[in-house]
């Protein structure tokens, strides 16, 4: 564990996000940016872990994050991702949404666009409308989509003051999180185990299909999409469950993983190693699945920290699939795949709430109020 | 917070009757450094406190793993002096700032408690100790190595001087070699004073000698330096005599430093050092009394980092903990402390008063400070969870106070909840989220926190606000949640009958018209149905019993009729004169529905197939 460096910034992390990199570029990421959670004054802060060997006044060694510039944030930070590279949208618990921009040539944060009460509750015996929390927020440059604890999707577009899109009541219990599907299609999770997928080509507001697990409705947490196959999602549950759905069938998940020991926060698919998966949980844990391992690689057991473990697979029957590329979360044959599971940090105490990764970097934020940096994924 | 509890005794001194030494001032203008220092220090030792904890549990070098503990917090405290220590330069009071008294105690405490150094090792450890934490000569260090001619610059003498009295020979004699460059005349005496400089023996550092070889050797060089002081080989040089005088221990000579010392115990290392090198542990106690007694010179009173320094040296553990706790304001130190102590097995636990040990008592204090901190309350929960005594009772009160302002919030509290077994607070917590979430209309949100908390009474209470808004609105709202309640149905009847009540409203929208009607009588018949929903429910069969084809047979109808007796037998007389005009038309209406259907099935089923 050399290549993973540990920071105390003295905030709760609730996310942290790479900056993302431009289509050419080979290098590294450099900056990521995080928000905390649970202060009275929360903060939108950019690090960066440029390689660079100065070392700093205060004795610092070389590859610890610093601190570039931080913003105030109004309420606890319950998602954020970045719209471009100058800048971040970050959901609040206060039902805004807010557009930062990163200035690069002063090393500043300014708040660009604001969208209050994106999310709000209508008390059904006064009427008021009080603040509800916004959950998730997903884009895609011009769009973004966010959903919250009031069950409302919203659909914006940057520098339009006005929503494009507002699904009321899309569901009767919160929404946790949202990815994108195809280009007009989102999928969200809810507090009652279900996955909905919503087109936004269709003027009803209905969702176009729903998937749940069967047995116990566990509340779902994250979800993600496979970068290059679009069928495949990942979902992530109260209960620690990793759970792997193909949408184009069957209202059932392909596997069902027992991951950690409490809830799952977020998952990710690496964006260009998509064998590679990572979930963090309340538990402490950070969890590295490898499916590129091959079986007759033994030596691999020996990893540290490491357990391998069989794709357990639902009965559903697969069609036959006739593509060369068969992704490894869905193949069929339980006898050939083997996972490597490794745990990302050591002597875990307090929640992870957030991990992202990009190329061979990863960085992940703690309750602890520590950031972990991981600068060599595939060594 | 925490950080007020550093800073709250310089802005009200005397606040809570304890008095506020000058000492352990904290600038308040520094409030915000201190606090986001303050917040890792919490956070990383934290982390120390579990991993020491955990460790324990499994049983494995526990008196090293303390030691290495004891060794990283030192670190960890270094590294927030580190940030603190730019600050004291600059601000306005000299004093030594909180984090520096208690780097200080602890690193003594080290020394003296964990690592148990033996005679001769001592001092040296005593030694590293005194260079480390009296800083402010590094400034006057850099000036004078810095001039063009260090050894015409006015503070040259008082930099060889410090030198000395830290014991740190080298740099004196780089010094001397300077001024025996530059000064020609004195060549000779720096000779000498450097020659008596770099034979002077010290223990330890991979030496293999015994301690009674040291002596001996030190004893020689002591006369041999105490000749050249006799033979007035210094004489003309005052500063270098004054050294002479230094090095065999002389105590006034010494004590006219106290500038350059600053601290009594400054004092005592160097006085030993000189005087007694291979002092023992034991001994260190009358030694440190006479050099407090002698530096303040009867004009000051101790002060209470004096005190503690004292109890220290005295290898008084208790009264170590017991002033720290009253001088300084914040359990944090204190609890630590106690701890790593405890884990060395240095504590007799001696009961006090009320039944928990001091380390209880103080992680018990330290973690409820932690907990009236809006954020690192979380920190608390592991330090209850090592009380063993009353540590659960705290948490459980506690933790119903932290204010849950998001879902994601009590969800992190209910897992705490869980994970210990604490079932009431697991309840009340889903029942004010449930609560919350029923009365900004959010059904769903309610029923997933009833799910959690295996709340049978509030899954009823959301299923009958469901049937509720069904009657009022004709249909029902939030299908997406009633068709999909899967096994969760199963948590209240009322639920049930609900998830069985949409199946049936669903299997008539299908047209199976023999199955609806099947549910139908079964929700009346197996008593799934609350009483209050059977005139809904048999009004409901209605359509059923008019379409064209029989589809209750006669079997069935008697069953709805008998309901229907049920139903209307119950009330009593004078609720059925008080009944509007509307119930009796429809109890009417219902039993010729049921006649009628009776008839055709009787006939239906009376007729031959085929026929």
């Amino acid at each position: 564990m050399e290549d993973l460096c540990a920071k105390f910034v003295s905030q709760k992390l609730s996310k942290v996000r790479w900056r993302p990199a431009p289509a050419t570029a080979l290098q590294p990421p450099e900056l990521f940016a995080t928000g905390s959670w649970d202060n009275e004054e929360n903060k939108i802060s950019i690090w960066s872990v440029g390689a660079v060997e100065s070392v700093c006044p205060n004795g610092e060694y070389q590859g610890e994050p610093q601190l570039l510039c931080d913003i105030r944030h109004y309420g606890d930070v319950m998602d954020m991702q970045f719209l471009d590279q100058e800048r971040i949208v970050a959901a609040s618990s206060t039902g805004s949404i807010t557009i930062f921009r990163h200035h690069q040539n002063n090393q500043t944060l300014s708040v660009s666009q604001k969208w209050e009460r994106a999310h709000c509750h209508v008390d059904s015996d006064t009427s008021a409308c009080g603040g509800a929390s916004c959950t998730g927020v997903i884009c895609k440059n011009p769009e973004i989509v966010t959903v919250g604890e009031d069950g409302r999707i919203n659909l914006f577009r940057a520098d339009h003051k006005q929503a494009v899109r507002t699904i009321d009541n899309a569901d009767s219990s919160t929404l946790h999180a949202v990815t994108l599907l195809r280009t007009t299609e989102i999928l969200t999770v809810n507090s009652i185990g279900q996955l909905k997928i919503w087109d936004f080509r269709q003027q009803r507001n209905e969702p176009s299909q729903i998937f749940s697990l069967t047995g116990d409705r566990v509340p779902l947490h994250c979800v993600d999409r496979h970068p290059n196959q679009q069928h495949i999602v990942a979902t992530g549950g109260q209960d620690g469950m990793l759970s792997i759905w193909d949408v184009r069938q069957g209202s059932m998940p392909v596997s069902l993983l027992n991951a950690h020991d409490a809830e799952m926060w977020e998952v990710h698919f690496h964006p260009s190693n998509p064998d590679h998966l990572f979930t963090c949980s309340e538990d402490g844990s950070l969890w590295h699945w490898d499916t590129s391992v091959e079986v007759s690689e033994k030596t691999s057991f020996l990893h540290q920290g490491g357990r391998s473990t069989f794709l357990s697979h639902s009965a559903v029957n697969q069609p036959n699939v006739n593509q060369s590329v068969v992704s490894a979360w869905l193949s069929n044959d339980p006898t050939k795949d083997r996972m490597e599971i490794t745990n990302v940090i050591p002597n875990p105490t307090l929640s992870v709430n957030s991990v992202d990764v990009l190329g061979p970097c990863l960085v992940c934020g703690t309750d602890a109020e520590a950031i972990y940096v991981k600068r060599q994924l595939f060594a | 917070g925490p950080g007020e509890m550093l800073v709250c005794e310089a802005a009200f001194p005397g606040a809570g009757g304890l008095t506020c030494p000058p000492v352990l001032f904290s600038n308040v203008r520094d409030q915000d450094i201190h606090l986001h220092t303050l917040r890792k220090l919490f956070n990383e030792s934290h982390g120390i406190f579990v991993g020491l904890q955990r460790s324990d549990e499994e049983l494995s070098g526990k008196s090293k793993k303390a030691q290495e503990d004891v060794i990283q917090m030192s670190l960890v405290l270094l590294g927030s002096m580190g940030v603190i220590n730019t600050l004291v330069t600059v601000s306005v009071f000299p004093q030594v700032s909180i984090l520096s008294a208690m780097e200080l105690i602890w690193n003594l405490c080290e020394i003296l408690f964990v690592e148990v150094a033996p005679a001769g090792h001592l001092l040296l450890h005593l030694l590293d100790w005194v260079r480390l934490h009296v800083c402010d000569v590094d400034n006057m260090v850099r000036e004078v190595l810095s001039s063009e001619n260090p050894s015409k610059h006015e503070l040259f003498w008082n930099v060889v001087d410090i030198f000395v009295l830290q014991g740190r020979m080298e740099d004196a004699r780089h010094l001397l070699s300077k001024e025996a460059t530059a000064n020609p005349t004195s060549k000779g005496m720096c000779k000498i004073l450097d020659d008596l400089m770099k034979k002077m023996p010290v223990l330890g550092l991979g030496n293999t000698q015994t301690l009674t070889e040291m002596e001996l050797k030190w004893q020689h060089w002591h006369e041999e330096c105490q000749r050249y002081l006799q033979d007035g080989t210094f004489a003309s040089n005052p500063h270098m005599e004054s050294i002479c005088k230094i090095l065999l221990g002389d105590e006034n000579a010494i004590l006219e430093k106290k500038e350059l010392m600053t601290t009594w115990y400054h004092f005592l290392v160097t006085h030993l050092l000189y005087s007694h090198p291979a002092v023992k542990p034991v001994e260190l106690r009358f030694y440190a009394q006479s050099s407090l007694d002698q530096f303040l010179g009867g004009e000051n009173s101790p002060e209470p980092l004096d005190t503690i320094l004292m109890a220290a040296f005295e290898f008084e553990i208790h009264q170590v903990i017991k002033e720290c706790s009253i001088a300084l304001s914040n359990w944090w130190f204190v609890a630590h402390l106690t701890d790593l102590l405890d884990h060395c097995k240095l504590l007799q636990s001696h009961n006090l008063y009320f039944g928990s040990n001091m380390r209880e008592f103080l992680l018990l204090e330290y973690a409820s400070g932690l907990f009236s901190h809006h954020s690192l309350w979380q920190l608390g929960v592991d330090y209850f969870d090592h009380c063993s005594e009353y540590g659960r009772v705290y948490l459980e009160l506690h933790i119903e106070r932290i204010p849950l302002t998001t879902e994601q919030k009590a969800l992190k509290v209910l897992r705490i909840c869980e994970q210990r077994q604490m079932h009431e607070q697991v309840r009340s917590i889903c029942k004010i989220m449930a609560m919350k979430a029923l009365r900004n209309n959010r059904l769903g949100s309610a029923l997933s926190w009833s799910i959690r908390a295996k709340d049978a009474a509030f899954a009823t209470l959301i299923s009958d606000r469901f049937l509720k808004d069904y009657c009022e609105r004709g249909s029902f709202s939030d299908l997406d949640l009633i068709d999909n309640l899967g096994p969760s149905m199963l948590l209240s009847d009322r639920l049930t009958f609900l998830g069985k009540y949409r199946e049936f409203h669903r299997l008539y929208g299908e047209k199976r018209f023999s199955e609806a009607a099947k549910l139908l009588l079964m929700l009346m018949t197996a008593h799934i149905a609350p009483c209050s929903f059977w005139m809904t429910l048999l009004t409901d069969a209605l359509p059923l019993l008019e379409q064209k084809e029989v589809i209750f047979s006669a079997e069935q109808t008697y069953e709805l009729m008998r309901c229907l007796e049920d139903l209307t037998a119950g009330k009593l007389d004078n609720q059925k004169l008080q009944d509007d005009d509307i119930e009796t038309t429809k109890v009417e209406m219902l039993r010729l529905a049921f006649a009628r259907n009776l008839a055709r099935a009787i006939v239906k089923e009376g007729t031959l197939e085929g026929s």
